[in-house]
């Protein structure tokens, strides 16, 4: 069984929680043309490599952050989002 | 016959002919280079060489060719897509199918076997119909059936799923849903395009695109420097790879998908049986084996892992449709990649480089769509413009938020 620690919850079966894709900016949407939006809005970053991910503890409705090795599966660490660690 | 079959066994070297040649150096330059030794990539170059007389063209693959994604679905056949552009495409990439046994002169175990989507509910009732007619008013032979009908055809399957699962209220069905050997479309299309010239490199692996002036100039290797002005990108689950080389936006995001075959058994499930709720799509192969597919692993991974949690899973699914399949041993279980994008629709076509294209976001839904694909894409390498049945898949929709509604048809059902 594979497991993902939530800050909150502790250590639980990773089925528990939902994936909630690659942690982003968004351009501010005054500031940017139909292009830079389109590219915000669609394209993403599919290489392999580790990455800040947003997960949704579904039992208990914590969202927070996971860094993750998309190559081998292993969660390097996990945290709650606060502003200063984005 | 048995006699000869060890005689044939017992041979010092071996008896048959090679498919295809295995050229020891690269050449300094070809007309075209082809990143991606499978179905797809090989395809494309076939037509190329057909349909276009360009045959100085080299397939690089990093690995042995049909060993990524055309080795690894699940080999089904269909066109009752959801929107007509979507239908006309497929359909096409269904007639090219038929003929190919012949067109290639070699079997493909291609076979007709009736394709069944099946409905657990009234909403997924809704779509079925949508879909249908849709199908119909494009000429694709498709219908809605009720429980009855799948009862008689497919006798083995519990309409109730053993009471685990919203019961079978009725299917879309689709006569002219297939299999085939999916291997042999990588061997064959390579066989055809070295019969025509293009030379195949396995085992040769891109680590570089030169693009000079928004142009590309060639592709660097572990075997050294290539030149090239045309140069197609078709490595599915590795594309994020290349795009990267060139710094080219994508809204790929990669995910496996899961399979498994059974032990083989006699002959008994002729149709192809599809239910989206059960996220299952399940077939018995010519060898005898059940073959079960998955929707994709939940979340972003890039690798050919395969899970307990999956065999698990499916074998429940396996068991509430078929309760007769409760005593049989699951023998294989693997993953593919799938490079997915938002409106389940490939990307396809030219690139803001000038001479690179791309072949991408085939995820669940490539195979079918080989034939087409190298058609079309050959057509667009040799005129440098997109081929028509392809225009709606360019990567530059997604600038223009021209998505395309495919999704309620290909997410899961295969």
């Amino acid at each position: 069984m594979k497991l993902l620690t939530c800050p909150i919850n502790g250590s639980r079966p990773i089925q528990e929680f939902t994936y909630g894709g690659a942690v982003r900016d968004m351009p501010a949407p005054d500031a940017v043309n139909d292009e830079q939006w389109g590219d915000y809005v669609f394209h993403r970053n599919g290489y392999p490599e580790v990455k800040r991910e947003w997960w949704y503890h579904t039992a208990s409705g914590v969202w927070f952050i996971a860094e993750r090795d998309v190559v081998n599966d292993v969660i390097v660490r996990t945290y709650l989002y606060s502003k200063g660690n984005d | 016959m048995p006699y000869q079959l060890l005689r044939f066994a017992m041979r010092k070297k071996y008896p048959e002919p090679r498919m295809f040649r295995s050229p020891d150096k690269l050449r300094d330059e070809y007309d075209v280079v082809i990143i991606g030794g499978g179905g797809h990539g090989l395809a494309t170059a076939y037509y190329l060489a057909k349909n276009h007389g360009i045959t100085d063209v080299a397939v690089l693959d990093q690995g042995y060719i049909g060993g990524g994604g055309t080795g690894r679905n699940t080999a089904i056949i269909r066109s009752n897509y959801l929107t007509e552009q979507g239908v006309a495409f497929y359909q096409r990439s269904v007639n090219l199918y038929a003929d190919l046994s012949r067109e290639l002169d070699f079997n493909l175990f291609y076979t007709k076997r009736g394709h069944y989507t099946l409905a657990h509910s009234d909403a997924s009732m809704r779509t079925m119909r949508w879909r249908a007619e849709v199908n119909k008013h494009v000429g694709v032979d498709s219908e809605v059936v009720g429980p009855g009908f799948i009862k008689k055809e497919i006798p083995q399957i519990d309409l109730q799923c053993g009471g685990h699962q919203p019961p079978i209220v009725g299917a879309l069905y689709h006569p002219p849903g297939a299999i085939a050997r999916h291997d042999a479309v990588a061997w064959t299309y390579a066989r055809g395009a070295d019969r025509h010239g293009v030379e195949i490199h396995q085992k040769t692996k891109v680590t570089g695109i030169e693009v000079r002036d928004h142009a590309v100039a060639g592709v660097h290797t572990d075997k050294g420097f290539v030149k090239a002005r045309k140069v197609l990108s078709a490595v599915a689950g590795w594309t994020t790879h290349i795009t990267k080389m060139i710094d080219l936006h994508t809204p790929l995001v990669i995910h496996p998908l899961q399979a498994l075959v059974t032990e083989p058994l006699k002959p008994w499930l002729d149709a192809i049986v599809v239910s989206g709720s059960l996220h299952v799509y399940m077939s018995q192969s010519t060898r005898g084996e059940v073959v079960g597919g998955a929707s994709l692993d939940p979340y972003e991974l890039i690798s050919m892992r395969s899970t307990l949690d999956f065999a698990e899973s499916m074998a429940g699914y396996f068991v509430d449709l078929f309760p007769c399949l409760s005593n049989v041993k699951i023998m294989r279980q693997w993953a593919g990649l799938c490079d997915m994008t938002p409106d389940f629709s490939p990307i396809m076509g030219t690139t803001p480089i000038r001479g690179f294209y791309i072949d991408a976001g085939w995820g669940t839904y490539g195979f079918k769509a080989t034939p087409v694909c190298g058609e079309t894409l050959a057509h667009t390498i040799a005129h440098n413009e997109e081929h028509k049945l392809i225009r709606l898949f360019t990567l530059a929709r997604f600038g223009r938020f021209e998505l395309v509604g495919e999704k309620g048809a290909a997410s899961v059902g295969h």
